[in-house]
């Protein structure tokens, strides 16, 4: 492909010879702590946030625990005035809690699930670690464009995390993750809900930052002979995420300074009393909401392509299809936001949205179909990854498939802001990008931490994952259609069933995380040595040293094959243990 | 950039106080050469200034929202303003846009007295837009009752929602202000930067970006003078 002198990247600088892996602590144990708070490297950050993520995840799921334990059994009142219920102790203690009061502790804690799972787990979870880790080495760069600024991106997650936590030790926000006005600035507990608001404030310039940089980094630190559409399609979709995160964090944070105003100054633009309008709130809280969603999708869709591709084996089926969908989907994203409002604007606009709804399916279908005729005659491994994606395949497709009837206008109208669409959304976010998160970790933590982790663990978490997280939601697509609505405390005694089967549900879920926790603890203490490239890879993130040294590579590689040409590469019958591939590019090897 | 070749010869000796600092700049080590660094610091900046344009359309849009809404509202706020005093402060901006872009000039053309006074002129012009903002119209306003929302306290209102109208004035010249602050920080940075000689002919990155940042604050400003001042 290229006549570069392999021995000598681009300006004859001889490479990086002696380097040992990034991991290595170079200095002494505090020396170490420091040279990781104050590192540059694309690699320490990205695994610093996939702790940081994965704490968040902990904290948000600890609540979503509370929430489906506190609906085992539907609150009652008694003769007596006692409140009987699961579990209810657990929200607020004592004999004499009004009914009012435990719900308003359920509103909080459920507030508190959704503001963190959104604003400081599934946002950054993808592109922020596996993306930041394995973005530059895919491109077959040294690093993002700006570290600093990578770092700086971090520092402002961890910033904003605080003020949430804080908000959450004060008492908690009771408002929904979407800060509807006028409820959010009336709402009493002054300091939490500004506190909660400015926490998603400062999260959107970590967003920002990140995306910001990953578009810069992927126009101009390509590897020698790396075309655009020589890039692995992870690449692709991390791309039109940062796009989106570009583009649309900016609204929301005019919004939500607007919000803290209204709360702080009473402006009035968003309070009908003072003459302003609370619809206006909700069409700008969308228009960057609904376009996150897809920062969410987005990247879990490329670790699906690249994961997908390698673990049987075969070149993705429809290349560009996928790639061009990516960007579609980030188009159309910014066009969709009505569809959370279709009963707060007038039937032509709702009739607009409902259409444009419809299209958004289009560009999604076409990578689902793309990655099933890509398994067509591969050689498919049932490894912990590749179960993942099939889980991914089975359980995203019901969330976008269900979607279809939200957004249809007569059947929305039925099921909105009922558990039909608390159900829809958890299949896209968990059974999506979740799922999918649980691919990439299972797939790249033998490059990141250089240690296997083992299959049967992570298969029987991947078993357990599965089976909790269908009877946790599946059955609040029957309670939705029902009638049972979303965020309250309380039901009617004939969906008891149905929340047991939910609330039982979840809990073999978080059975299933424990079991990956102890696999990955087990992986990185007493784990076997990885291999250089354990699924037989041909992104250029296989092709440096496990894990990789501190510059990457030891010499700037040259690409000589695309990212998904196993045919040509691969020879028949080749199994990853025969490591190496026979033929390399020359960024991995020491000379 | 096309006519300026960044490709540096080999230094004379790395740490000789006499070459200038500009001079001993090399690039980030994970870039091929300066080009390309300069070139991404370029395309960050306009991503940044897209955050930005984002950010006031949201400005924008609620004052589009509201003249439909309370349109006699909106035109007697709009004619509490004076426009000499908008028309005063846009002039001032163009200005502090001429020198700064010529501060870029001088220093590719190395001309650092030159590219010192244009910064200094360009602080200056930023300082100036903040003190006529402040005193000729932010004080007297505010302390005659024209304030936003629930603040609102000016006994000679002849519309309802005049409060409204205040909102949208103070937040958006507010965050724009807020920006003019924001950008002479940057230039202070950079006068004291370029008096250590940090900025010449083949290095100036720094420069380019601070005068594509300060061009969006002066372009918002030529946006919200007709709107708020203008338009009747």
């Amino acid at each position: 492909m290229t006549t570069v002198d392999r021995n000598l990247d681009q300006l004859g600088d001889h490479g990086h010879h002696d380097e040992g892996s990034y991991l290595n602590p170079k200095y002494g144990p505090i020396a170490t702590v420091w040279d990781w708070m104050t590192t540059v490297d694309h690699k320490k950050i990205g695994v610093m946030y996939l702790f940081a993520v994965l704490f968040m995840f902990f904290l948000g799921g600890v609540a979503a625990l509370a929430l489906r334990i506190e609906l085992l059994e539907p609150t009652r009142i008694d003769e007596t005035g006692n409140l009987t219920g699961a579990a209810l102790a657990f929200f607020a203690e004592g004999e004499t809690v009004s009914q009012a009061a435990a719900g308003q502790a359920y509103n909080r804690v459920m507030t508190m699930h959704g503001a963190i799972m959104v604003f400081m787990f599934i946002i950054p979870a993808i592109p922020a670690s596996l993306g930041n880790f394995f973005l530059p080495l895919m491109l077959g760069a040294k690093d993002v464009a700006f570290p600093r600024l990578n770092l700086a991106s971090w520092y402002v997650y961890v910033f904003g995390s605080l003020f949430g936590v804080f908000s959450i030790l004060m008492g908690g926000v009771d408002t929904g993750w979407t800060f509807y006005t006028p409820y959010s600035t009336t709402t009493t507990g002054q300091p939490q809900v500004i506190a909660m608001v400015l926490a998603a404030f400062i999260l959107g310039f970590s967003s920002i930052f990140t995306g910001l940089n990953f578009i810069v980094t992927t126009h101009k630190l390509r590897a020698p002979g790396m075309g655009w559409f020589d890039m692995p399609l992870f690449i692709w979709a991390v791309y039109s995420t940062s796009i989106i995160q570009v583009l649309a964090t900016p609204v929301i944070g005019v919004t939500l300074l607007l919000l803290i105003f209204e709360r702080v100054l009473q402006i009035g633009i968003f309070d009908p009393g003072l003459g302003g309008d609370p619809v206006l709130f909700q069409h700008f809280f969308w228009f960057y909401s609904h376009p996150v969603v897809y920062v969410m999708i987005l990247p879990a869709m490329g670790i699906i392509s690249d994961v997908l591709a390698i673990h049987c084996r075969k070149r993705i089926f429809g290349y560009r299809a996928i790639a061009f969908s990516s960007l579609a989907i980030a188009a159309i994203s910014f066009l969709v936001w009505g569809h959370h409002m279709f009963t707060s604007q007038g039937e032509l606009a709702a009739m607009v949205f409902s259409f444009l709804t419809f299209f958004v399916a289009i560009p999604t279908a076409v990578k689902v179909f793309n990655w099933i005729a890509s398994l067509y005659k591969g050689s498919i491994t049932f490894t912990t990854p590749m179960l993942y994606v099939f889980a991914f395949l089975f359980l995203f497709s019901i969330g976008g498939l269900t979607g279809l009837p939200l957004g249809t206008l007569s059947t929305d109208l039925h099921l909105h802001d009922s558990y039909f669409v608390v159900a829809h959304f958890h299949y896209v976010m968990f059974g999506g990008t979740v799922i999918a998160f649980l691919a990439g970790l299972h797939h790249w933590w033998p490059k990141m931490f250089g240690r296997m982790y083992s299959e049967k663990g992570g298969a029987l978490g991947c078993a357990l994952v599965f089976i909790g997280f269908n009877m946790t939601f599946f059955t609040q697509f029957f309670l939705g259609t029902q009638g049972m609505p979303r965020r309250y405390a309380s039901y009617v005694d004939e969906f008891t069933l149905l929340h047991q089967i939910s609330t039982y549900g979840s809990l073999i879920l978080a059975l299933g995380f424990v079991v990956h926790l102890v696999v990955f603890l087990h992986s990185l203490f007493l784990g076997e040595k990885a291999p250089q490239n354990p699924w037989g890879g041909l992104t250029l993130e296989w092709e440096t040293e496990t894990p990789p040294i501190e510059h990457n590579f030891h010499h700037e590689p040259v690409l000589t094959h695309g990212p998904y040409d196993f045919d040509e590469v691969v020879p028949p019958g080749w199994d990853p243990k025969d490591y190496p591939l026979p033929e390399q590019t020359p960024g991995g090897h020491k000379h | 950039m096309a006519s300026i070749d960044t490709h540096q010869p080999a230094l004379p000796e790395p740490g000789n106080e006499k070459v200038p600092l500009w001079q001993r700049y090399t690039h980030g080590h994970h870039w091929r050469n300066a080009d390309d660094e300069f070139d991404a610091a370029k395309i960050g900046i306009w991503l940044f200034l897209a955050t930005e344009v984002l950010l006031f359309s949201g400005m924008f849009c609620a004052y589009a929202i509201f003249r439909m809404m309370y349109p006699e509202s909106i035109a007697a706020g709009s004619s509490y303003l004076d426009w000499r005093w908008g028309g005063l402060n846009t002039v001032v901006l163009l200005i502090s846009s001429f020198t700064i872009a010529m501060a870029i000039r001088n220093v590719q053309l190395n001309q650092q007295f030159w590219a010192r006074i244009n910064l200094l002129i360009t602080w200056l012009c930023a300082a100036a837009f903040l003190v006529i903002k402040l005193v000729f119209e932010y004080i007297p306003k505010w302390s005659e009752g024209k304030r936003p929302g629930s603040l609102f306290d000016y006994p000679f209102a002849q519309h309802a929602h005049e409060n409204v109208w205040w909102s949208i004035y103070y937040v958006s010249t507010g965050i724009h202000a807020t920006h003019v602050i924001g950008g002479m920080v940057l230039i202070a940075w950079l006068i004291y930067r370029q008096g250590k000689g940090a900025y010449g002919p083949t290095h100036y990155t720094m420069m380019e970006g601070v005068g594509l940042y300060w061009h969006i604050v002066d372009l918002v400003w030529i946006f919200l003078f007709p709107l708020l001042y203008l338009v009747h």
